[in-house]
């Protein structure tokens, strides 16, 4: 059967030549490729629609909010003509929008479109997730065309750094499912790019919106490449298929000596602590919860764990904002020998193991932690080590969330949080009395009624010097009385390539991924 | 004859996939996670628990299993798979934009697989305890042991970054304006050789096994005895009778190359169905993972009949009787 063998040859050989005919490399640096952009994150949109999360901190490259944020994160006009008017009782907000201003299909914005939009992520039947954020909201109406007001249940100081959220056209969803039109996957926004299109898994292809009322983009063509995994993702910059590309730390630090590449640390407000449930004996001592925040070596969780890439955190308001108290300060290297005095005082006397007791009660807990994320994993390990040294026994666990959230009244908990937009933002509802037991809301139920007050304050009060004050007494009030041992800020980390330019970092909140990275200005990106 | 062992197995097909799909159902209803949460992500923990339990309600998904399976097999009996929770789409436009892909990945992957395991394994077994034996049993063994992520990591390094020969991910180039068959060529050569080499020992081992015990059949030995010349002997003879069983275990293997597929999928950031899977799996995404579960069982169903059939067409001895 002499020809069966040929065939089979004949086979093999035809596809080495075809795999050989395909492995030419790639031509570069065509004039096409001068003006594209490629940027690559692990974090896909399960949406493009801003009413179901898509871009809830602005920035979505495809919508734009009634406001924006500026390098500094300070809240500028983006549709609205100027930033909106808050009445003096501080329930009253008019809108003015901003003229001449037309969607990706070409329709002229109106106020019917923004009173849609937040309209829909009230509306109980959308399942978006939005709606927690925006419960301050009472009415919103459109007076005329051009002008929109919110009218709020109650004063609410920071509502402005809500409007970021992007503005769809009413037209393209009204008489719709929310949840599953057609438009969630083909949005038409006001941004800077319009969609060509998203393969989900692959990437999402944007082109320059020529006609966008911030001028049109410095470039034609954007591309978002979605790469899950870290170490793909690490590979295939490797291969030098990215313009920007998010890394972990340690990936990225990689690239420290690659030619062609320099490597971003983006500071955020995103900080990891350990939650400590006050209903338990142990996590709920006062002088045991002060003694864990004197005693943690924050600088070796930065140098160790996060690759240099973070802050040691002693609170929830991250160091570069306004509303930073300064008084708050602890040793980034940890102060063990003034813990171990806390606790002597305290009446936590050391036993015959090492481990601390006071009246019958062993100073020890269950640190859980989520067992996927590493970084967690390796920072409740650095809190076992550190309490160790005070005498303190801490047991790690590695947990699912599902199976962390029953158990976070008695354990503790490796956490994470921050936005750096408004101190109210999520301390409200982390640390206050009222939420304790909530979901993930305080799960430790911590109760101190000056940071009740402290944080009603905050967010009653329009005057920033009031915020201000409020917002210091809440510091000191959690380093008086400490809820969670605060251990870092990360920084997110980025590789860029060097001939790139316009790139302006700017502090990240904990979500980044499409909308709100460090390509958050690319519109004004050019090439060397 | 063909048409009644194929209505035959029809009717078996039917209750399997029914029980395939009630049993993935009482399994997501025993997985503590909350798809609310999953589909909230990183706001799950900004969300406050009423808006959670609203977006619970209007999916339904607290209902009484056996509620959510009768909506779920109504609707299926309408042509309608369902929504997506984890993806946000419907069930069948996630499976339509995905299962092409990881259907091509296969497809290529099974021919590379069995011309290679044929004409090697025919060979190795023709020349026993020569030099190719002993070097591709070596190499089976080895790869057998190796983690198909691995291999496709070790092909990235080596292959991609080393050498520069092949994209190390992705389905086209990340700046090509459109799908182009060339393109993806380039792209699917990386997965489809690592797929291939992590499946290829069994098929191999196997044929090596099977052709050199038919070297020793009657039927063989005669065919020498009467002087035909080797090759003509050993692919016109031996491998001809060896080939028999090789179908059967194609037919068994299919189930594992899905699984490798799912692996490599991810490794290489291609956007089949591999992912989607992990992704529904992970977030109680009951009405995807029902439908992948359901292509996978017909799949698996489909190629085992198409194996008995292919047998009986290829040795007419064999009887089949559905």
């Amino acid at each position: 059967m002499r020809p069966l063998a040929h065939r089979l040859t004949a086979l093999l050989t035809t596809s080495a030549l075809v795999l050989a005919a395909c492995s030419h490399p790639d031509a570069a640096g065509s004039s096409a490729h001068a003006r594209t952009f490629v940027v690559a994150t692990a974090g896909e949109p399960d949406t493009l629609n801003p009413i179901l999360g898509f871009g809830t901190d602005g920035a979505s490259l495809i919508f734009d909010g009634l406001v924006a944020r500026d390098a500094t994160n300070t809240l500028v006009p983006a549709l609205a003509a100027q930033l909106p008017t808050v009445s003096p009782d501080g329930k009253t907000i008019t809108v003015p929008l901003r003229p001449g201003v037309a969607f990706h299909d070409g329709s002229p914005l109106t106020s019917a479109d923004v009173v849609f939009t937040y309209r829909s992520v009230l509306d109980p039947s959308v399942d978006s997730t939005l709606r927690s954020d925006l419960d301050m909201i009472d009415r919103v109406e459109a007076p005329d065309a051009t002008t929109v007001t919110f009218t709020l249940k109650y004063a609410y100081a920071p509502f402005l750094q809500r409007l970021v959220l992007g503005i769809v056209p009413a037209a393209a969803l009204q008489g719709q499912d929310v949840n599953t039109a057609a438009f969630n996957r083909q949005p038409i926004g006001t941004g800077p790019y319009r969609l060509t299109s998203w393969t989900p898994g692959d990437r999402l292809v944007l082109a320059a919106n020529t006609a966008y009322y911030g001028g049109a983009p410095a470039n034609d063509t954007v591309v978002v490449a979605f790469v899950g995994d870290d170490n793909v993702r690490a590979q295939r910059a490797r291969a030098g298929e990215f313009d920007a590309v998010e890394l972990a730390p340690k990936l990225a630090s990689g690239f420290g000596d690659v030619a062609g590449y320099a490597v971003h640390r983006v500071p955020t407000a995103d900080y990891r602590g350990v939650m400590l449930p006050m209903g338990a004996p142990v996590t709920g001592d006062l002088a045991v919860r002060r003694a864990l925040n004197t005693a943690v070596d924050r600088a070796a969780m930065v140098t160790g764990v996060l690759g240099g890439a973070g802050e040691p955190a002693f609170g929830p308001v991250p160091p570069g904002s306004a509303y930073a108290e300064p008084s708050v300060v602890g040793t980034a290297g940890g102060d063990v020998a003034a813990a171990a005095r806390e606790l002597d005082a305290a009446g936590w006397t050391a036993g015959a193991d090492g481990v601390r007791a006071k009246g019958g009660q062993r100073a020890a807990f269950i640190l859980m932690y989520p067992a996927a994320d590493s970084l967690r994993k390796e920072l409740a390990l650095a809190v076992v080590a550190d309490a160790e040294k005070v005498g303190v026994e801490v047991t790690p666990e590695g947990l699912t969330w599902d199976a962390i959230r029953p158990r976070m009244k008695d354990d503790a908990l490796i956490m994470g949080y921050g936005t750096p937009y408004d101190p109210d933002f999520v301390s409200y509802k982390l640390f206050g009395g009222q939420f304790a037991g909530q979901g993930y809301f305080n799960p430790g139920s911590y109760r101190n009624a000056a940071v009740d007050r402290a944080l009603q304050d905050g967010r009653d009060h329009a005057d920033p010097a009031a915020r201000k004050a409020a917002y210091a007494v809440f510091q000191q009030q959690l380093a008086a009385d400490p809820p969670w041992v605060f251990l870092t800020y990360l920084q997110h980390t980025y590789v860029v390539r060097d001939t790139v330019n316009g790139v302006t970092p700017r502090v990240e909140a904990h979500e980044h991924d499409v909308a709100n990275s460090l390509w958050w200005n690319i519109a004004s990106w050019t090439r060397r | 004859m063909i048409w009644r062992v194929v209505r035959r197995r029809l009717a078996v097909a039917v209750p399997v996939l029914a029980a395939t799909s009630a049993g993935m159902f009482a399994l997501g209803a025993a997985s503590p996670v909350d798809p609310a949460e999953q589909y909230a992500g990183a706001a799950a923990f900004t969300t406050s628990p009423e808006v959670l339990a609203q977006i619970r309600a209007n999916w339904g998904v607290d209902d009484p299993l056996p509620v959510q399976y009768a909506r779920w097999a109504g609707n299926l009996l309408r042509g309608d798979l369902g929504w997506s929770t984890s993806r946000h789409e419907p069930v069948a436009d996630v499976i339509a934009a995905r299962a092409g892909w990881t259907l091509l990945l296969i497809g290529v992957t099974l021919a590379v697989v069995l011309a290679v395991s044929l004409l090697a394994g025919t060979l190795a077994a023709y020349r026993r305890g020569g030099l190719l034996d002993r070097g591709l049993r070596a190499g089976a063994y080895a790869v057998e042991s190796m983690p198909v992520f691995w291999l496709a990591l070790a092909a990235i390094a080596v292959f991609a970054l080393g050498l520069g020969w092949f994209p190390a991910g992705g389905l086209t180039t990340v700046t090509a304006t459109g799908v182009s068959a060339g393109d993806v060529a380039h792209h699917l050569v990386l997965p489809v050789t690592v797929l291939a080499i992590s499946q290829a020992p069994w098929f191999l081992l196997f044929v090596r096994d099977s052709v050199a015990q038919s070297l020793r059949d009657d039927h063989v030995l005669a065919a020498r005895a009467r002087g035909l010349p080797g090759r003509v002997v050993l692919f016109g003879h031996a491998l001809r009778t060896a080939l028999l069983p090789f179908l059967t275990l194609i037919g068994t293997h299919l189930p594992e190359l899905v699984g490798g597929s799912v692996l490599v999928e991810t490794v290489f950031s291609l956007p089949g169905l591999g992912a989607v899977s992990v992704q529904a799996a992970l977030g109680s995404d009951f009405p995807l993972l029902a439908a992948i579960t359901l292509i996978t069982t017909a799949v698996v169903l489909a190629a085992n009949l198409a194996t008995d059939l292919a047998y009986t067409a290829a040795d007419p001895r064999v009887r089949i009787d559905g």
